[in-house]
C-alpha cells in the first residue's frame, strides 16, 4: 500500500522479490545496491543466518527523486525463500504494491518454482489480495547456467497470466535492472489509476 | 489495492500530538510508522538516526511479535519494549493501523512513556478515523498529484537511475 504524504512531500512504494531458496533474489538487491549511485540509496539491510540465508528480509530504499515537488521512494524486500520461513514470507507481502517473482532456471528447480508461486497466492490470501491485484513481473534467473528450462516452458507453466518478464543472470547483474525499472513503472503507473 | 493520503491538516495534528507526548515524556525521538513499515513522521533527535531503516525493521519487528503472539493463543502484544544501556525503545500499535515508537533514556520511565504513549494513541487514533472518512467521502485522491505528467517524468528518472 503506497503511502502519499501531502504534509512532508513523499511518495513510498513497497516492491517484494519472491521465489524459491537460492534463486537470487538477495543477489538482486545486493547488484542495485552497488550499481545505483550512493546518494540515490540508503543502507542495505539484510536480516540473515549465519551462513548468509535470509532468515527474515533484506531492505533496501531507494529515492528515485523529486517528482513534481514530491520525493519519490521504492523500498525494496526480499522473502526467505526456504520452505520453512513461510510466517516471515507472509509478513514481508503486507502492504507490497508490486511483486517480482524470480524464478530459478534450472531444470532441476523447476518444481520448487511451482511450489513458491503456489506459496503466494497462499499468501496473498491470508492479505485480502489476489494475484492479478498488483503489479507482477517474473524475472527467469540463472540462465547462464547448463541444465536450465526453455523460457517458452517457464512462461508457459509459471506465468498463464502473461505478466511482463525478464531473463536474468542476476550474479553478473543481468536483467536485474530491466526487472526493477519495469517493476518500479508498473507500479507508478497504478497509483494514477486509484 | 489503494494508498494512504495524508493531508496537511491532519499531519499538523498528527505532529503536534507527537510533541506533546515527546514533551510529557522527555522521549528523545518519537516515529509513526505504518504497518508496511514507512515512517509516516517523526519528531525530537533523529538526525543521527537511518529513520527509514529504523521504521522497515520496527514494523517488522512488531509483525514477527504479532505471529508469537498468535502461537501462544494471544491477539497480539500491544507493545513492546526493549531496553539499552543507555537507550530503550517502547513500541506500540495504534488503531491497528499506525506503530507508535518512542526512544527514551533515564530521564524517562518505561511507566511514564506507556501510561503518556496510551493518552497520545487514542489522539492519533481519532485523526486517523477521520482521515479515513475523508477518503470514504470522497476527499482528495492521489490523482490529484499523480497524474500523467507526474508518472511521465517519474519513469524519466526511473531510467535514469537504472542505466
Amino acid at each position: 500500500m503506497s503511502l502519499i504524504n501531502y504534509a512532508s512531500r513523499e511518495i513510498n512504494c513497497k516492491i517484494v522479490y519472491y521465489g524459491p531458496g537460492l534463486c537470487g533474489k538477495t543477489t538482486n538487491i545486493k547488484y542495485v545496491f552497488s550499481k545505483v549511485a550512493p546518494e540515490t540509496r540508503g543502507k542495505l539491510i539484510s536480516l540473515a543466518t549465519e551462513l548468509d540465508r535470509t532468515l527474515f528480509f533484506d531492505f533496501l530504499p531507494l529515492n528515485i527523486g523529486t517528482i513534481k515537488g514530491f520525493k519519490v521512494r521504492f523500498h525494496l524486500y526480499t522473502v526467505p525463500g526456504q520452505v520453512y520461513y513461510n510466517a516471515s514470507r507472509r509478513l514481508i507481502l503486507k502492504g507490497m504494491d508490486g511483486l517480482v517473482f524470480v524464478a530459478d532456471s534450472q531444470t532441476d528447480r523447476f518444481e520448487d518454482n511451482i511450489e513458491s508461486l503456489k506459496n503466494l497466492e497462499q499468501n496473498l490470501v491470508s492479505h485480502d489480495m489476489k494475484m492479478d491485484g498488483f503489479p507482477f513481473i517474473f524475472q527467469y534467473n540463472k540462465r547462464d547456467l547448463p541444465s536450465i528450462s526453455p523460457v517458452e516452458e517457464l512462461e508457459s507453466v509459471l506465468n498463464q497470466k502473461g505478466a511482463p518478464f525478464f531473463e536474468a543472470v542476476a550474479s553478473q547483474g543481468i536483467g536485474v535492472f530491466d526487472t526493477l525499472k519495469e517493476a518500479s513503472k508498473l507500479v507508478l503507473r497504478l497509483l494514477t489509476t486509484t | 489495492m489503494g494508498g494512504v493520503s495524508l493531508f496537511q491538516d491532519d499531519f499538523r495534528l498528527i505532529h503536534q500530538s507527537l510533541e506533546k507526548l515527546q514533551q510529557r515524556t522527555q522521549a528523545n525521538a518519537i516515529l509513526l510508522i505504518d504497518r508496511a513499515g514507512q515512517l509516516i513522521t517523526s519528531v525530537g533527535k533523529t538526525d543521527k538516526l537511518d529513520i527509514t531503516s529504523f521504521a522497515s525493521l520496527s514494523a517488522a519487528d512488531f509483525a514477527a511479535t504479532k505471529q508469537l503472539a498468535a502461537l501462544i493463543g494471544e491477539e497480539e502484544f500491544s507493545d513492546l519494549f526493549h531496553e539499552g544501556e543507555r537507550e530503550n525503545i517502547y513500541v506500540s500499535m495504534v488503531d491497528s493501523k499506525v506503530i507508535l515508537v518512542v526512544l527514551f533514556d533515564k530521564r524517562s520511565t518505561l511507566g511514564l512513556v506507556r501510561v503518556r504513549a496510551t493518552q497520545i494513541s487514542k489522539e492519533i487514533s481519532e485523526i486517523f478515523q477521520n482521515i479515513y472518512k475523508k477518503l470514504e467521502e470522497g476527499g482528495p485522491t492521489t490523482t490529484s498529484i499523480v497524474d500523467a505528467e507526474f508518472t511521465r517524468e517519474a519513469e524519466e528518472e526511473i531510467d535514469n537511475l537504472f542505466k
